[in-house]
């Protein structure tokens, strides 16, 4: 088998050569002789093309150049080439003419097959092919029409088979292929070349893209009858000198090879030349039919794979009995798949389905990915555990925080200033990290009076903890004077804690005596100690009478505590205030921060919850700069985002109409914001998904985050203003833009496999496995014999023999190893036995 | 009106004519009866417990004769962690009360008894628990009523026929009747209960102890120094609790004979049925070990020189010489004659036989709403764990307790739900401290039942492992969507009499090897759904659950500390979500960012923190400990280059200078990829 292999090689390599060579080497092999020299070196049957030239002849220069450059091309075909240089004097039949100076002659012997004009030599592909077309006149038919095609393939019937190609034009790289397969092959086979697209509408190729060239392999010598059309196999792949020396070496072999061997020892020319290889199982009893089924799909799979029958009878296969085709893949180490297929269809869908070719192909690689997976296992892919972990010889400055026990914690529920407590966990990676951010709040709370920081370790503590009511860890609680407490529940950071701790201090919200008060509320005026975490103030203004709101409202108020300031008025006067407003009693007057403007809502609804939900959603900025903190409070509107991102600040005047986009009724349809990607770096990996080439900055992007997950980017040359984005918007509803990407659909999905400790068991101790599917109603699959094998080290002292285990263990020097793995290190206990 | 008259109040049983009426009754006032009285005080139902002595624990107040209790009272374990304390505390029983730690009553490794029975005084006292003493049932009956809660009441009569009626009943009278072995001449053989304890009343004395367990070996103890020899025989091969790994068996505080006869220093073992012993006394009082084959036809009042000695056939007989005393060391059993056939209370089978026959739920097989409790019920996991011995029972006594307050009062078991993130610290949280299913290995287990989604699930602590398929009706919980049964074991094959439990490499220390574990460690069981009765059944005999759909070992450890991040949690974490089938990471907020702008979908980290904002922001120190794990992007070195590129149209930048900035650029890409596309293939 491998001799013939190399020998397929050998011969592919030369054509290889021939063809591709002669571009790398200089012109020097050019000849150049006198006219008497180069007649007198004529030899019969040899092939020249000779060039006639005086000296400095400036027009033919760059033919001269092509002329050199497709030399050694044409000595592979033996065909020599020589410039001759003609005395000025000279006026014989070649030199004389100045007509003849332009063109070059192609002698067999001393016999001139053919003139060219040097214009239809432009190049080494229109050399070579010309060139050949001339000196293969006999071997390759041009046709013009169907007739003639007609009839060349009806003399051929029952004696050869046809090459019929078709080429949009002569001299080009693709008639050189077909030539020069031509000067290899035209003794084996017929070739025909044709350059009229009319002839490729035969029925028998129904696809006849004439842009490009064409061949067809014609099985014309097993017609036995005129009346009978010959089959005919188009080639695929595009045509080159390789693709058509790869066809016509399939159209050569064998049509259903009889294999009577190990399948997985046999190679074909298909395997060799990379394609697959189907088996048709075969018993002695159904061959007949067998042998008819392997033609049948060997001819639909001809150029495409090798058919081959595989007598079962002959081999001892070791695959179910069911099993009737099998694939064997070109590459090495692909083991090959035995299957139970219904039909011929199948047989051919499976090898025409790149798919699912591909999927078999990658079975291989997936078992190697598999192993690399598992190699990843044990490496850690949680970042913050990652994270926690690399900083854990760090000794965190923890002298402000105190720690608290199960002894001291309720004296220091006593104290009287505010404790914060941050219930932890000192193994979770989680309670950790927190626990860092929580050392950083010191920093932050610098000068604030009466708040103590604290933290319980419920590993150490776990009554404290349960006690407390702490289930999840971590926990952070402030408990107030008076003993109220009141969870965390934003951020987990350092400055949006201290925030909390330190707007947490004032009651929530706060009761403001007269209107001046209130005023000044609104105006900013507020306790010194709050000014650096002032956001927007609210103030609810109620009536006497309206007691059931104003319960709500406080209600709302204390779930509020730590996230907003909120003000209360209540006296005789507040209609009065409202009114300034445009509201009545009960309302919400809202200033934000910055503006100035005061913005009166009324309080239609009643419950606390709907007040909370009410004032939060008021809270969020018309045209916000989007961070990695505010983010959650946009998204939980569920609506598309409109989105700019800029490296840096943003424009004024994008500034401006975005937010007149803003603006727009109906409010918040969709959030318009912006995003700096220099407060939040993280934005260039947004980018970079939503983009494969990074678009200029800034740009404004359309994202529905909440539906689909279509991206769509600003056309960038258009300037952004509200009526070019918002007919811009229109088109993308009406769907007629095209997102620049869509947000994966993906699950999260485990990130690698577990151990699968099951199957090792199922090995090892099978009677745990075997009991117990017998007695479930739907058993596992069972595990091809040998598979699970590599995957479960089974531990070769079995603890059944305890003796056999002791006798191995008494080598020297172990002495901890198998009492404190720990201690010795990480060597694998089954490999040290 | 009697009833609701006398409820909860004992001096009216003196007065009331009629049958006092209680929901439970507890018999005995020993360490689980006075266990099973704390917690129905502490659910405020109407119980009593009856006990015929003055005080509580009389067994303890004989027993062990020599008084040294083999339970471990350890004062130090470098942990503050008052349940993972409990590992190593065998003595105190479940409360709230702090002040009811045994350390606190004893400063001894292997404390007296006596410090056990003023513990016990304590706990009853201190708690307040409703204990009759002075009260010895000597008959159980039952009494059909369709309107009971089991369909017939216990009617109980006490030594003063007083009858009392109860809706359940709790037996927690241990056992304490003494294993007796009749054979002939067994009438010289001294009883474990009454002999001497005095070493001096053996000085010089040849004795022969039968029996090996550790109230044999603490008899031969006692009197090692002063006998001439001493031997042992029993039917069985001694049994190790070192090796065995079961407390019950022989301790190593005990066995001291074992050294004098290995070293050959006189004393010895023998094995032999006790059934064809025969003893003869001779005329000096000494006493001669014969078969009772040889006895077959003849009086043994006959005379000694009548009957056959096994010396006058093989005259190296090994018991030949002759012994001054006899001691019966063969533990003790159940008492069953208090109850009416009807009850049917009926010995186990084997060895077994000294314990009632009950389900694992406790419940007599027999009688519906008869539970055993304590000693009793150590049937359900005999010469495996620690149900026989306080540091065991007191946990399947509250694990009665809760199924019965399922059963009778609609409490259904205790459970906290959680988000599904904190699926891998709840699992660490419990195996790291909890005490129940350390001591009771393989037998109570903490149960995960998932909800819907798998977006969050409910937590039962220490569920008994033998009633898992009738879960949803003994706790009142669901279990619809899967669940999780998180028990400890050792080793398959470690534990035994014959194994040898030191040979080299009887550990293991890779998490990948995890299921050939040895020692005990934490075992994951994942079911799609409740095993079903019939696969409890056919489960292999040593095995504590039928067939999971997925199992995971942690791998077992040299300090029992399963925290470490690689070895012990992530496998953990990877098993579960390939259960699962999602991705039970932690991310920082800025990852959490990423995904909501990038992908549709978030993992339950993010979607059940950040997204409520609640995200982890971390540290930059942190965040740079994971862009450096390349976990995470560091976008902000790239800036600089990300500016370049981004608007290199603006102007021509330097070609040189561009390609640097890309490579840096490009470079920390494929870490986070891997993070963000892990599983996209």
């Amino acid at each position: 088998m491998s001799t013939q292999r190399d020998g397929w090689i050998c011969s592919f390599a030369l054509l290889f050569c021939a063809a591709s060579l002669p571009m790398l080497a200089k012109a020097s092999l050019l000849q150049e002789l006198g006219p008497q020299e180069y007649f007198s070196s004529l030899q019969a049957g040899r092939a020249s093309l000779a060039f006639f030239s005086r000296s400095a002849s400036p027009g033919a220069q760059p033919f001269l150049e092509q002329i050199e450059n497709s030399v050694e091309a044409l000595q592979d075909y033996g065909i020599s080439v020589v410039k001759v240089n003609c005395p000025k004097e000279d006026t014989s039949r070649y030199c004389g003419k100045e007509n003849a100076l332009r063109k070059a002659y192609l002698f067999r012997g001393n016999m001139l097959l053919r003139e060219f004009p040097t214009d239809a030599l432009f190049d080494v592909n229109s050399i070579v092919a010309n060139v050949l077309f001339a000196l293969l006149f006999n071997e390759v038919k041009y046709v013009e029409t169907m007739a003639d095609l007609q009839n060349i393939e009806n003399s051929l019937k029952g004696k050869s088979n046809m090459v019929f190609a078709y080429v949009p034009a002569t001299g080009t790289a693709e008639h050189r292929a077909v030539m020069e397969a031509a000067f290899v092959y035209g003794t084996a086979h017929q070739f025909v070349l044709t350059t009229e697209a009319t002839l490729m509408k035969d029925p028998g190729y129904d696809d006849p893209d004439v842009s490009s060239a064409r061949l067809l392999f014609c099985h014309c010598q097993q017609v036995p009858e005129l009346a009978q059309p010959c089959r005919r196999t188009p080639m695929e792949q595009p045509v080159t000198l390789l693709n058509v020396h790869r066809h016509l070496k399939l159209m050569g072999a064998p049509l259903v090879t009889e294999v009577a061997e190990d399948p997985e020892k046999v190679s074909t020319v298909h395997l060799q030349l990379g394609l697959p290889l189907v088996f048709i199982l075969s018993q002695k009893e159904t061959y007949e039919a067998d042998r008819r089924t392997a033609e049948f799909v060997a001819w639909q799979l001809l150029g495409k794979a090798g058919v081959a029958i595989l007598h079962r009878d002959a081999v001892d296969l070791n695959v179910l009995l069911r099993s009737n085709v099998a694939l064997k893949m070109p590459h090495e180490g692909v083991p090959i798949k035995y299957l139970v297929l219904e039909d011929t269809d199948e047989v051919i869908s499976l090898v025409e389905d790149k798919s699912k070719l591909e999927q078999i192909q990658e079975d291989k690689d997936e078992e190697e990915e598999d192993e690399k997976e598992n190699d990843n296992q044990d490496i850690q892919d949680d970042q913050v555990v990652e994270a926690v972990s690399r900083d854990r010889k760090r000794e965190l400055p923890l002298e402000q925080i105190l720690t608290l026990t199960e002894e001291t914690f309720p004296s220091a529920m006593l104290d009287p200033a505010r404790l914060v407590v941050l219930f932890y966990a000192s193994w979770e990676a989680v309670s950790l990290a927190v626990l860092r951010s929580y050392v950083e709040v010191t920093d932050h709370l610098q000068g604030t009076e009466g708040v103590l920081l604290s933290k319980v370790n419920c590993w150490d503590w776990p009554g404290v903890c349960t006690k407390e009511n702490v289930t999840q860890f971590p926990t952070i609680r402030i408990y107030q004077k008076g003993g109220r407490a009141l969870t965390y529940d934003g951020m987990l950071g350092s400055e949006e804690l201290a925030s909390f701790i330190v707007l947490s201090q004032v009651s929530c919200p706060l009761k403001l005596a007269t209107v001046e008060e209130a005023e000044g509320y609104l105006r900013g005026e507020l306790p010194p100690e709050l000014s650096s975490y002032r956001h927007a103030s609210v103030l609810g203004v109620f009536s006497k009478a309206t007691s059931a709101a104003r319960e709500a409202f406080l209600e709302a108020g204390s779930s509020l505590s730590g996230h907003v300031t909120l003000g209360m008025y209540f006296e005789d006067d507040a209609l009065a205030l409202s009114r300034k407003y445009a509201v009545s009693p009960p309302a919400l007057l809202l200033a934000r921060s910055g503006d100035g403007s005061v913005e009166g809502i009324a309080l239609s609804k009643q419950s606390a919850q709907d007040i909370v939900h009410m004032i939060r959603h008021e809270l969020l900025d018309t045209f916000p700069e989007i961070t990695v903190q505010n983010l959650p409070r946009y998204l939980q509107l569920g609506r598309p985002f409109l989105i700019m991102f800029s490296n840096g600040d943003i424009g004024q005047m994008e500034s401006e109409e975005l937010l007149k986009l803003a603006k727009r009724r109906p409010r918040r349809a969709f959030v318009t914001c912006w995003l700096n990607l220099k407060n939040t770096p993280v934005g260039h990996g947004i980018l970079k998904t939503y983009f494969t080439t990074l678009p200029s900055l800034p740009v404004l992007v359309w994202v529905n985050l909440h539906a689909g997950g279509q991206v769509f980017a600003f056309p960038p040359g258009r300037s952004v203003t509200e009526t070019n984005v918002l007919s811009w918007l229109e088109k993308l509803k009406a769907g007629s833009e095209i997102p620049s990407s869509t947000l994966s659909e993906e699950d999260w999905k485990p990130p690698l496999p577990a151990y699968n400790f099951l199957q090792m068991m199922e090995t090892a101790v099978p009677e745990f496995t075997l009991r117990a599917s017998y007695g479930r109603g739907d058993p596992q699959e069972p595990q091809p014999p040998g598979s699970s094998e590599e995957k479960a080290p089974i531990r070769e002292e079995q603890p059944e023999e305890p003796g056999v285990a002791a006798e191995k263990g008494q080598s020297p020097g172990r002495d901890l190893r198998g009492t404190a793995p720990r201690l010795a290190g990480r060597e694998k206990r089954h490999s040290e036995l | 009106l009697s009833v609701a008259l006398c409820a909860g109040a004992m001096r009216c049983a003196a007065t009331s004519a009629a049958s006092l009426h209680h929901d439970y009754c507890v018999i005995g006032a020993g360490p689980s009866g006075l266990q099973m009285a704390y917690f129905l005080q502490r659910a405020g139902r109407d119980y009593v417990v009856f006990e015929r002595g003055h005080v509580p624990g009389s067994f303890f107040a004989l027993y062990p004769r020599h008084r040294k209790l083999i339970s471990i009272n350890k004062q130090y374990t470098g942990k503050s962690n008052s349940e993972f304390n409990l590992r190593h505390d065998w003595n105190s029983l479940l409360s709230h009360d702090r002040r009811l730690l045994f350390r606190r009553y004893s400063h001894d490794f292997f404390p007296h008894a006596d410090a056990m029975v003023r513990y016990l005084e304590d706990f009853a006292a201190l708690l307040e628990l409703q204990v009759q003493y002075n009260t010895a049932i000597i008959h159980v009956t039952l009494d059909a009523d369709p309107e009971a809660w089991n369909g017939h009441y216990f009617v109980l009569t006490d030594q003063n026929r007083q009858k009392y009626k109860c809706s359940s009943l709790l037996v927690a009278t241990g056992t304490w009747v003494p294993n007796v072995v009749n054979f002939p001449g067994s009438e010289y053989v001294e009883g474990y209960e009454t002999v001497s304890i005095n070493p001096e009343d053996f000085a010089g004395q040849t004795v022969l102890i039968l029996g090996r367990g550790n109230s044999a070996f603490e008899t031969a103890e006692n009197i090692l120094g002063v006998t001439n020899f001493i031997h042992m025989v029993s039917r069985s091969r001694v049994r190790l609790s070192w090796a065995t790994h079961y407390v019950g068996d022989l301790r190593a505080i005990n066995n001291g004979l074992l050294d004098t006869y290995q070293l050959k220093s006189l004393d010895g073992l023998l094995e032999g049925d006790l059934e064809d012993l025969a003893i003869v006394k001779d005329k000096k009082g000494k006493l001669h070990i014969t078969l009772r084959y040889y006895l077959e036809n003849r009086n043994t009042s006959a005379g000694i020189d009548s009957i056959t000695l096994p010396q006058d056939e093989l005259d190296n007989f090994a018991t030949r010489a002759p012994y001054d005393r006899v001691i019966r060391c063969l533990g003790w059993k159940f008492d069953f004659a208090i109850y009416n056939r009807s009850l049917r209370l009926m010995p186990g089978k084997g060895n077994k036989n000294k314990y009632p026959q009950i389900k694992p739920n406790y419940e007599s097989r027999g009688t519906r709403g008869l539970f055993v409790l304590g000693t009793a019920s150590h049937s359900v996991d005999f010469r495996k764990s620690a149900g026989g011995f306080i540091h065991g029972f007191r946990y399947t006594t509250r694990a009665v307790h809760r199924l019965l307050e399922n059963r009778h009062h609609g409490v259904p078991w205790p459970s906290t739900v959680y988000p599904i993130t904190q699926l891998t610290n709840s699992i660490i949280k419990r195996v790291n401290e909890a005490s129940g299913l350390y001591q009771m290995f393989s037998v109570l287990a903490d149960i995960i039942l998932l909800r819907e989604n798998a977006t969050a699930f409910e937590y039962l602590e220490e569920y008994p492992t033998g009633v898992l398929a009738e879960l949803e009706t003994q706790t009142g919980r669901k279990a619809a969507n899967g669940l999780f049964v998180i028990i400890m074991e050792y080793g398959k094959n470690f534990s035994g009499a014959d194994k040898d439990v030191f040979y080299y490499n009887r550990a293991v220390g890779e998490a990948q090897h995890a299921w050939q574990s040895n020692f005990l460690h934490p075992v994951i069981y994942y079911y799609k759904r409740l095993p079903t009765e019939r696969e409890m059944r056919l489960c292999p005999p040593d095995w504590p659950l039928p067939r999971p759909d997925a199992i995971h070992h942690i791998v077992e450890d040299f300090l029992t500390d399963w925290t470490a991040p690689n070895a012990h949690i992530l496998p953990l974490r990877r098993f579960l979500e390939n259960c699962l089938g999602t991705d039970l990471r932690n991310f920082f907020a800025e990852s959490c960012f990423l995904f909501a702008f990038t992908r549709q979908k978030l993992p339950p980290f993010c979607q059940q923190g950040y997204i409520r904002m609640q995200g982890l922001v971390g540290t930059r120190r942190l965040q740079g400990h994971a862009m450096e794990a390349g976990l995470l992007e560091n976008y902000t070195v790239t800036d600089f280059a990300g500016d370049k590129l981004l608007s290199s149209h603006e102007g021509s930048q330097d070609q040189d200078h561009t390609v640097i900035t890309r490579q840096d650029h490009t470079m920390p890409v494929r870490p986070l990829q891997h993070v963000v596309n892990a599983k996209d293939e």
